[in-house]
């Protein structure tokens, strides 16, 4: 009893926290500064590779 | 070597299911066993004949076979799942449609969870499955991983639909909703997603790209977050390995919540973040032009990811669930309104400075109004999931009408859209055979969708005030027969907008054969896809 109210003690906050702490990091590194070149890059992935499997120099290319 | 390996393990599988086959003890796992054997047989001797076909070097291109194969597939299970749809709506109106002869295969609860089953896993899970395999490849650019392996995904997963559609027919389930498949069947399953997600993840190493597309986080969650919902979800332990009938490990309100756990979690995930990874990719596709904020498309796969999987509660409000965790459940419900939005204005917003095309384009048309129904449905949901408006709405058909109005609105608009996308560009034509066709269906899909949420929201209100409604004395005015003929009228507008529906798939899987078989015929003016 003590062991499994003892579990649910850390789950309750300390899981909270850290699931809480994750989603927030991980919304703040999306909006990080300085990655506009890289979203429209990455947000461009549709446009490239259409008909063939690519090779690595694709990614240079930008549009 | 590997052949003779095959071939033992085929012949053991024949030899088993020879033996269930006969020592089966209900009629379902007799069927099954059959099936399986002669798949089993089948196989034995095509591995046979190729034993000393030469071995050759896998091809360069893309692996769009199994994706042409998944598009057939696609159109092929929608126009079975919609039928047994509008069978079941007019057998609801019109009881004596539970046909004597037919009984009880034929029955209307047989046939329900048959057309769930046919929208969701057949229809939905094949165009998830073939879209995955189109848009890895493409954003990853780099040909599937696995070889023949994404063909067993496809033909082992249309195996697993046949068993589960069998199953129904012939009374095997374990009642669980949207996982009624019994314990074999759910072991294939699982198989058969392992390699699946083997498939999907051994291409995204492959990658020549340094990303990975924001599509493909959204169909990486959905397969491994749905493979952990199926594991929990179907631990039973079978009564007899000859036979289908297998016991729930969990019980009595634990058994409530991860079925419903698992329930919600497969709108989340499967008719969600699957779908919303085909919306990442044909969108913008469509549109010509990349998804509006790559940044906003983060957050929100974050924000969908970390909020849905506690959203499953306020499916048991006012049951023995204790209140912190449907109140926990409907919290979450309605925090989600926000990414599910922020989604629908992301893929909305692709299009600007290409609005013109929603004039002269049926396929980017398509694509809007999923988009739209995605909304007006992420906004309902949270709504009826309030405790207060549940209490009127929950056990009605206003439920029902919510369900169609994702299903049918978001789900199937988005995978016609693709389907319209692919089958053009994977048997190399310009274009669909008809243009004007694709508008047809558009509004025949539209307006059946418009008459099936109305009347569904219509009869579900009412019913849900009938039931609550008391006389001075304190005494429940209506009788639940009361409430059945109420809804007569409303019954039939659900099956008309139903024919809509279905009409508007037959014309497009007519499109499909058409384009398949040969070029455009007629040009039209406008709607040259994208490139």
């Amino acid at each position: 009893m003590e062991n499994t109210s003892l579990l649910s003690q850390m789950a309750e906050n300390w899981m909270l926290l850290a699931m809480f702490t994750l989603f927030i990091g991980a919304i703040l590194w999306a909006l990080r500064p300085g990655t506009r070149a890289l979203h429209r890059d990455t947000a461009n992935i549709p446009f490239r590779n259409e008909d063939h499997p690519g090779s690595s120099e694709t990614e240079e290319l930008q549009k | 070597m590997g052949n003779y390996i095959k071939l033992i393990a085929l012949g053991g599988v024949m030899l088993f299911a020879a033996l269930a086959a006969n020592w089966g003890r209900d009629i379902a796992y007799i069927v099954h066993a059959l099936i399986i054997m002669a798949v089993a047989a089948f196989m034995f001797v095509r591995v046979l004949r190729q034993m000393e076909a030469p071995v050759y070097a896998t091809p360069d291109g893309y692996m769009d076979d199994v994706v042409r194969a998944g598009v057939i597939a696609t159109g092929f299970w929608g126009v079975v799942g919609f039928l047994v749809g509008v069978v079941i709506a007019f057998q609801l109106a019109f009881p004596a449609l539970n046909f004597e002869v037919l009984q009880p295969y034929g029955n209307f609860g047989r046939l329900r969870p048959l057309h769930t089953s046919a929208v969701i896993f057949a229809f939905g899970g094949n165009a998830l499955i073939m879209s995955s395999f189109y848009i890895v490849q493409r954003t990853c650019g780099a040909r599937l991983w696995g070889g023949n392996l994404a063909w067993f995904v496809f033909w082992g997963y249309n195996l697993f639909i046949v068993l589960a559609a069998t199953g129904y027919l012939l009374g095997a389930t374990q009642s669980k909703e949207y996982a009624e498949p019994e314990w074999y069947v759910d072991i294939w399953l699982t198989v058969v997603w392992l390699a699946f997600l083997a498939v999907f993840m051994g291409t995204i190493f492959k990658r020549v790209e340094k990303h990975i597309y924001v599509a493909n986080w959204f169909l990486l969650s959905f397969i491994v977050t749905v493979a952990m919902l199926h594991l929990v979800n179907n631990l039973s332990i079978p009564v007899s390995i000859w036979g289908s009938k297998s016991v729930q490990v969990f019980s009595g309100v634990q058994d409530a919540m991860v079925q419903w756990w698992y329930g919600h979690n497969a709108v989340g995930f499967f008719l969600t973040a699957g779908f919303l990874g085909m919306m990442y990719y044909f969108v913008p596709k469509q549109a010509g032009r990349p998804v509006f904020s790559y940044k906003l498309s983060i957050i929100h796969f974050w924000a969908l990811i970390f909020l849905y999987i506690w959203a499953g509660p306020h499916h048991l409000h006012y049951t023995a669930l204790p209140d912190w965790a449907s109140t926990l459940g409907m919290v979450f419900s309605i925090i989600l309104w926000m990414p599910s939005w922020g989604g629908m204005i992301n893929g909305l917003m692709t299009l600007q400075g290409a609005w013109d095309k929603l004039r002269t384009d049926p396929i980017i048309r398509m694509m809007v109004i999923s988009l739209a129904f995605y909304g007006m449905s992420t906004f309902e949901g949270p709504m009826m999931s309030i405790r207060a408006v549940n209490s009127l709405s929950h056990y009605t058909d206003w439920t029902i009408g919510h369900v169609h109005s994702g299903a049918l609105g978001w789900n199937g608009m988005i995978t016609f859209s693709a389907l319209y996308f692919l089958t053009p560009k994977l048997w190399g034509r310009a274009q669909m055979y008809s243009m004007s066709a694709i508008n047809w269906h558009f509004w025949l899909a539209t307006i059946g969708i418009i008459l099936y949420a109305a009347s569904m929201w219509v009869t579900g209100i009412m019913e849900g005030l009938m039931w609550r409604e008391v006389d001075a004395n304190g005494f429940l005015v209506n009788s639940f027969a009361d409430t059945v003929s109420a809804k007569f009228p409303m019954y039939v507008v659900r099956g008309l907008g139903g024919v809509l529906y279905l009409g508007g798939a037959l014309i497009m899987v007519w499109n499909m054969y058409m384009t398949i078989r040969g070029g455009a015929k007629v040009h039209a003016p406008v709607g040259v896809p994208a490139e």
